[in-house]
């Protein structure tokens, strides 16, 4: 624990002199039926948060037979990022929430936590990256929309771009070519907004471009602000693009961060991340296919009907209803990225979805820190998952980059934006 | 009370107005603490939880800085036993464990109960203790 000599706060050393050593990256329990050990919660939470260095000459690693660049630096947290028709990039670049702390524990959580995350500033708007003669550099970086509040999901349907802020669904008129929003964006409905301790809104479109799903996480870890606060939180929402009419297509999914629709099937995914505080193993953030009018478990049960014995009142019957998910990325790995795969990634990553894990805050040792590929066999996950971008993590244990939203280029790349380093980097398959 | 100052060195002074502010103050912060836990163990309303919480803060703050007074009266003892040794016990008793109870509130939700209300119960009869015998100097037993 050397680093707590830079810790003046006594309950912030004391938090960490006590971090427990886990057993180990080994203990990740990944795939269709991931083991689950008992609920433990010592008197002190693990905690590891890998202290921030910078790339200097490194780059992410990447699997043989593909090239990674830095194609945007210097943005202002890239989150989620979407490829335009004609190739261009928009990048939604923010940090939402305005959750009040509540007891001791969140101030001394959110000190600790916040030395691991960029020190940059909310962007709250979108960049557009252009390269327009081909080669792999994005010689063109110009804002698209600014004074947007904290945008993370994106879509284009309709000739529209589609942008969930965290307090609501807007839309821009696009035009191919465009590269700056012809005005200010049109609401189509209003998000739930109050709190936001989730505040990401992820989002994608169904393939007739008729509806939006938005997701939306929960207000609190597991209800400890409050059951009056989780009205209308830990769903996805099924948004007429038109209209704005919604309806919940979805409940129990603590939080949705990322919704993709699997093009082989036309199924709506999401990758979910689950409850804290249940020890190193537990719960399994998931990959999953998300069922209309299915309820996955928040905050009653989680992995199927196991209890939460830290809800109260408790609900066996939504107990009893819960949805056990598709499949275990593992414990606190943070997926923020989900974008399913296409042939132009090549033969062994041409069917399946890529997942990008920001990374573990509570765990230790850490685990996430990298992008990810599932392989899918007849529109389900299938085998084992395999590492697609690595190195964001030094030997020492330093953080040089943390992954969040990851796009599939239909030009044979995969997209990621780092929202630690503040770059988007372009895994690109070699020809 | 300032009529228990005497010649006879078998009697020490009672505590100093600070320091009788910080261990009296604590008594009453956790049993701050004891009854809002009362009131989330019987009505799962989250804010009494919360209200514990920032209870224990303030009484640990109180009860720790008057530990220091009874650390400093200890070192200046000429004897190290009996009243004096007594009251700083039980004090740092009340305060570590005071202090785990905070751990304790700081677990999310129902994750506080029952351990939470329990140890708050047993905190603030400890508080009391102390309290007590640190502003009776001729409970303990004579040094």
């Amino acid at each position: 624990m050397k680093r707590s000599n830079t810790l003046v706060v006594l309950g912030v050393s004391l938090l960490l002199a006590a971090c427990t050593e886990g057993e180990g990256a080994k203990t990740l329990s990944r795939g269709a039926d991931p083991q689950l050990p008992d609920p433990q919660r010592g008197i002190l939470p693990s905690m590891k948060i890998a202290e921030p260095s910078p790339w200097g000459d490194q780059k992410p690693t990447v699997p043989e037979g593909f090239s990674v660049t830095a194609i945007a630096t210097d943005l202002q947290i890239p989150r989620q990022t979407l490829v335009l028709p004609n190739g261009d990039i928009l990048v939604a670049e923010g940090r939402g929430g305005n959750a009040a702390k509540l007891k001791p524990k969140d101030v001394i959580a959110g000190y600790i936590k916040a030395k691991g995350n960029t020190k940059v500033k909310s962007g709250n708007r979108l960049t557009l990256l252009r390269d327009a003669d081909g080669d792999g550099q994005y010689e063109l970086k110009t804002v698209f929309a600014a004074d947007l509040n904290a945008p993370y999901g994106l879509a284009f349907a309709n000739n529209k771009i589609y942008v969930a802020n965290q307090d609501e669904l807007v839309s821009f008129d696009y035009q191919e070519g465009q590269t700056k929003a012809g005005g200010a964006p049109t609401t189509i409905t209003k998000l739930p907004s109050e709190i936001n301790h989730h505040w990401t809104k992820a989002m994608t479109v169904s393939p007739d471009g008729r509806y939006l799903y938005v997701g939306i996480g929960s207000n609190s870890n597991i209800t400890e602000r409050g059951m009056e606060a989780e009205v209308d939180r830990a769903m996805v929402w099924q948004i007429d693009a038109t209209a704005g009419t919604y309806k919940p297509y979805a409940t129990g999914l603590r939080n949705p961060t990322a919704l993709a629709i699997n093009p082989e099937t036309g199924q709506l995914w999401s990758v979910v991340n689950e409850r804290d505080e249940l020890g190193p193993d537990l719960v399994p953030d998931y990959l999953t296919s998300v069922r209309e009018g299915g309820f996955y478990g928040w905050p009653y049960a989680y992995w199927g009907p196991n209890v939460d014995p830290r809800v109260k009142p408790s609900d066996p019957e939504k107990v009893k209803a819960t949805i056990k998910p598709d499949y275990s990325l593992g414990s606190h790995v943070a997926a923020l990225g989900l974008h399913f795969s296409s042939p132009v990634m090549g033969e062994q990553f041409a069917n399946g979805a890529f997942v990008g894990e920001h990374g573990s805050w509570n765990r230790n040792p850490p685990v996430g820190y990298k992008v990810i590929f599932v392989p899918f066999a007849n529109g389900r996950p299938a085998g084992e998952p395999i590492d697609f971008v690595t190195g964001f993590r030094t030997e020492e244990g330093k953080t040089r980059g943390r992954p969040v939203g990851v796009t599939v280029d239909p030009r044979g790349a995969l997209i990621v934006a780092d929202d630690l380093a503040n770059t988007v980097w372009r895994v690109s398959r070699n020809r | 009370m300032s009529t228990v100052v005497t010649a006879n060195p078998a009697y020490r002074t009672p505590p100093g107005t600070l320091h009788t502010i910080l261990l009296a103050g604590s008594v009453s912060l956790f049993l701050g603490a004891l009854l809002s836990d009362l009131a989330y163990y019987n009505t799962y309303q989250i804010q009494w939880s919360n209200f514990a919480s920032w209870l224990i803060a303030g009484a640990e703050l109180f009860s720790g800085l008057a530990l220091v007074f009874a650390l400093v009266n200890l070192i200046r003892a000429p004897h190290k036993k009996g009243h004096v040794l007594t009251y700083f016990l039980l004090l740092l008793v009340t305060w570590a464990l005071g202090l785990f109870n905070a751990f304790q509130h700081a677990k999310d939700a129902w994750a506080v109960m029952p351990a939470g209300l329990v140890l708050s119960a047993i905190v603030f009869v400890l508080a009391c203790l102390a309290t007590w015998v640190g502003l009776n100097p001729r409970v303990g037993g004579a040094p």
